[in-house]
């Protein structure tokens, strides 16, 4: 297939300080991804690169298969048809609603410029917004007249710089829904930045984990939860802890808390030490286990509660129970695994 | 189209200059580089006098006045730092932490006699308290006898007091920032400490607003030294009015050059020790704690305070105010003819004409420092923007040298090549008179321009860019729109300062370009004081202005 997109090799930064290293992702047509990490991994730099604002000291950025950024040449960003919406929404303070969409239409007649923009604002859901001034409106409505306004001179690439980041919680989720239902049914391609995890998921048909510059794992999101590529991945999505054990076969651990058996096979040679990636949901609280342990804290979530259990070697494990069990901090309780698939990494010492 | 760019990973490290060079200079280097240069060279220029052997004119004035000139400055420039001090911090403690009958009219009143040029409030002081003036007159056929004892107007005491009335709006302006800016928390945590609402004011307040009052003398203490027309008309030798008088009674650019090098020594010991004084203390207030409380002045002590502020006010401004109205009153049918219509337009000319080069100057500036922050623009803006603290004379020796020089190289390279000599080109035009505005007023478009521009987030002129703009429609789509405040804001303080402004008006003014403020020097040298009334109304007018804007700006600020 064509790709929309590629990046090939790009570093960008100063010297001996690359912000994005080695970085390679290609994009079809229509798909829409998320790039998630932490702050300062590096995201927001390559969302710039790609719209032409950060210059790559190496490697190259093709859009529709011509270079675009290369240390000898860079598009303009006005060249380049991407359209971004930033995390601040750079709505131009100065003009109207209907103004800042038409922003992007120099050339067309009046009366283009009028049906475009009617259709932007029917498509975010801001009719009859057009006369209103930026500040006039409430943050939401403000992200709803950015996405209006990069897509109104419909770019061929679409990119979002934590375009919800200053939202409340609630409208941030719902906003996201709405954001990628209407992405959607332009069948826009787009990059989503983000550092929540759950807007990641929401957002991107597939989700590219980053740190120090570089992707770790590019993958669903049900496979960056229960298939993790490495330690960073396994800490930084979802809960979890790690508990030492021995190999014993293929897929076989020993344990301080007995045997576990997985579903997979690894390569490595019998007595390997290795870490376990536990869930919370792979913890259970039983009463009658052998396996004894105290609850260190917990925190009520309404329908489950997240436990934090100590062991008598200091080491700890997650445990998400339904509410309805409650134990007490300083209570001993007993616990067990269950646990179908192991996620293994060698343990480093 | 595509941008080529080097990649600045292959070039070599070794070229530049300790850091300072970049690699590579762009046109944002050029033009700042270019408006430091126009700073740099009258600086210089005036420095270069001292290369060339020492004349006899010179020597006669080192023999007879230089230690005269000296002293007086020193007596001026400590009596009108003290002066300021006292009276700004007291009067901005008291508007802005007391509470007293009037109160929230003082906040402003106090701030008008800032529109007043000291020039003026000199005149009419002379005027008004002089041994024939009606003060002294009505209280003469009051007592009737002529034995009564008045203070002597005429003196350094007398002159030291106009000033500090003229000045102390920058040091009241700047500390009652300060004062009101002061976060509730600290204040509340001083008090939980156990310090009384005395030791509040000494131990916390004063020095968190040191740097703000230090900053508001320095400008009080600029403007006393580049001061020509109030101590010419107490007829108090400076280094301003000897270098009037080395340039127009000796005709010798050169000894007035060497007085401006000293009193530029001068400027700059005033402008390190502030900067030494201030050194680390780069206190950040936060309002978000509120506004601090004010101590409620109340019964006489109360009424007291709006006494004396208002006898303050009247003297500063309202008296001379009033003063200024009954003289142009009684000249008003003889003078208000074609020649002062004359005046009006070539002073306004000046003004509009000084104020767009310099704001478009200001804006090149300001863009330099946003689009290449480095430290070669931080270098060059600075310099630039360092011409507010020359004053006007010196800077009118430094061009006219300068323009001498380049003229005597053209008439030069013409006779060479058997052609007639064209004369003075550029000096004595009106181009170098502009130019010496110019330069002096660069700071003061620079700031509020610099003020909006940061307010700009980067977001916006890059969706314009994203959006398909280039980057010159991106100017004109985006920040010219945005900038619009701060440009006429520039504008209009540059227009009001260059009318107001008169030494050097007076030494460069091309032959026929008499302004307001010239016709003002000349009716006071005279003792003409009603006849210089009318162009001094006009000019207590034209700056009403900009304080009425300020005063409505920080009064919207606070809601």
């Amino acid at each position: 297939m064509e790709h929309l997109l590629e990046i090939e090799k790009i570093h960008c930064g100063f010297e001996g300080h690359d912000v994005v290293n080695d970085f390679d992702l290609s994009l079809a047509p229509g798909t829409m991804i998320s790039l998630l990490g932490p702050s300062g991994c590096g995201k927001t730099t390559m969302l710039r690169a790609i719209a032409g604002f950060e210059p790559v000291t190496s490697g190259k950025i093709l859009l529709d298969g011509r270079i675009v950024s290369s240390p000898k040449i860079r598009v303009s960003p006005e060249r380049r048809r991407v359209g971004m919406v930033f995390q601040d929404y750079a709505l131009f303070p100065h003009l109207n609603i209907a103004a800042n969409i038409a922003f992007g239409l120099p050339r067309e007649s009046t009366a283009e410029k009028k049906r475009i923009t009617d259709r932007m604002l029917e498509l975010v859901g801001m009719e009859g917004f057009g006369h209103r001034y930026p500040d006039e409106l409430s943050g939401g409505q403000q992200q709803r007249v950015a996405v209006a306004r990069a897509l109104a001179p419909e770019p061929r690439l679409l990119l979002l710089d934590e375009p919800f980041s200053n939202l409340d919680t609630e409208l941030r989720e719902r906003l996201a829904i709405d954001v990628r239902d209407m992405l959607k049914e332009q069948n826009m391609a787009a990059i989503f930045v983000t550092h929540d995890q759950h807007e990641a998921f929401v957002m991107g048909d597939s989700t590219g984990v980053i740190h120090n510059g570089r992707i770790l794992q590019f993958d669903t999101a049900f496979n960056l939860y229960h298939e993790p590529a490495n330690r960073f991945v396994a800490d930084f999505i979802g809960h979890g802890r790690f508990l030492q054990g021995e190999m014993l076969g293929p897929d076989k651990v020993q344990t301080r808390l007995g045997i576990l058996h997985g579903n997979r096979a690894y390569p490595w040679d019998k007595g390997t030490k290795v870490d376990i990636l536990l869930r919370p949901d792979d913890v259970l609280i039983d009463e009658d286990s052998p396996i004894r342990c105290f609850i260190q804290e917990k925190a009520f979530r309404g329908a489950d509660t997240m436990y934090t259990v100590g062991m008598n070697d200091d080491s700890e494990l997650l445990s998400l129970m339904p509410s309805r069990f409650d134990y007490k901090v300083g209570e001993e309780v007993g616990i067990e695994i269950d646990i179908d698939h192991l996620v293994l990494f060698r343990h480093q010492s | 189209m595509q941008e080529s760019i080097l990649d600045p990973r292959s070039e070599p490290d070794n070229n530049r200059l300790a850091g300072f060079l970049p690699r590579k200079l762009n046109k944002w280097h050029y033009t700042s580089g270019a408006l430091a240069l126009l700073v740099a060279v009258p600086l210089l220029v005036v420095f270069s006098g001292w290369l060339k052997p020492e004349t006899e004119i010179w020597s006669h004035l080192a023999d007879t006045i230089l230690d005269q000139l000296v002293i007086n400055t020193i007596k001026l420039v400590v009596g009108v730092g003290i002066g300021v001090v006292i009276l700004g911090v007291s009067l901005a403690w008291l508007t802005a932490r007391c509470e007293f009958p009037g109160r929230k009219w003082f906040d402003w009143l106090l701030m008008l006699p800032m529109a007043m040029p000291a020039y003026v409030l000199a005149f009419v002081a002379i005027g008004l308290l002089d041994f024939s003036g009606p003060v002294q007159t009505a209280l003469r056929t009051w007592f009737g006898t002529s034995n009564i004892w008045f203070p002597e107007i005429r003196s350094t005491g007398g002159l030291i007091t106009v000033m500090v009335i003229a000045f102390y709006p920058y040091v009241y302006m700047m500390a009652r920032t300060a004062f009101i800016t002061q976060g509730r928390s600290t204040l509340e945590a001083a008090r939980m400490l156990g310090a009384s609402s005395y030791g509040i004011f000494w131990r916390i307040a004063l020095p968190m607003a040191r740097p703000a009052i230090a900053a508001g003398t320095t400008l009080a203490l600029m403007e006393t030294l580049a001061d020509f027309g109030t101590v010419a008309t107490f007829n108090y030798d400076t280094f301003t009015t000897a270098i009037y008088k080395a340039w127009f009674g000796f005709f010798s650019l050169q000894a007035a050059s060497q007085l401006a090098s000293i009193l530029l020594l001068l400027v700059f010991v005033s402008l390190m020790l502030e900067k030494s004084s201030r050194r680390k203390s780069k206190y950040h207030d936060s309002m978000r704690s509120g506004e601090p409380p004010r101590l409620h002045l109340s019964g006489w002590r109360g009424w007291t305070v709006s006494g004396l502020l208002a006898l303050l006010f009247l003297i500063a401004f309202l008296a001379p105010f009033i003063q200024l109205c009954l003289w142009s009153f009684q000249v008003v049918t003889t003078d208000f003819d074609e020649r002062y219509l004359g005046l009006l337009a070539h002073t306004l000319l000046l003004g509009a004409l000084a104020a767009m080069v310099t704001v478009i100057a200001g804006m090149v500036l300001s863009f330099a420092r946003r689009f290449q922050p480095d430290r070669t623009t931080l270098v060059t803006t600075s310099l630039a923007t360092l011409g507010y603290a020359l004053p006007g004379s010196v800077l009118a020796v430094g061009i006219m040298v300068a323009a001498s020089g380049f003229d005597n190289g053209i008439n030069n390279l013409f006779e060479s090549i058997g052609l007639n000599m064209p004369g003075q080109i550029f000096g004595g035009s009106l181009l170098a008179l502009v130019l010496a505005y110019v330069i002096r007023f660069m700071a003061v478009a620079f700031g509020p321009i610099e003020t909006v521009l940061s307010r700009i987030r980067p977001s916006l002129p890059e969706a314009a860019r994203s959006l398909g703009a280039t980057s010159s429609q991106t100017l004109k789509a985006i920040y010219l729109p945005l900038l619009r405040p701060g440009l006429m804001t520039g504008l209009l303080l540059v227009m009001v300062d260059t009318m107001k402004e008169m030494p050097a008006t007076l030494l460069m003014r091309p032959f026929g370009w008499d302004t307001l403020a010239v016709r003002i020097y000349e009716m006071t040298s005279e003792g003409e004081w009603e006849r210089a009334a009318l162009p001094a109304i006009t000019l207590v007018f034209a700056g009403l202005i900009p304080v009425v804007l300020l005063i409505r700006r920080s009064q919207k600020r606070r809601k």
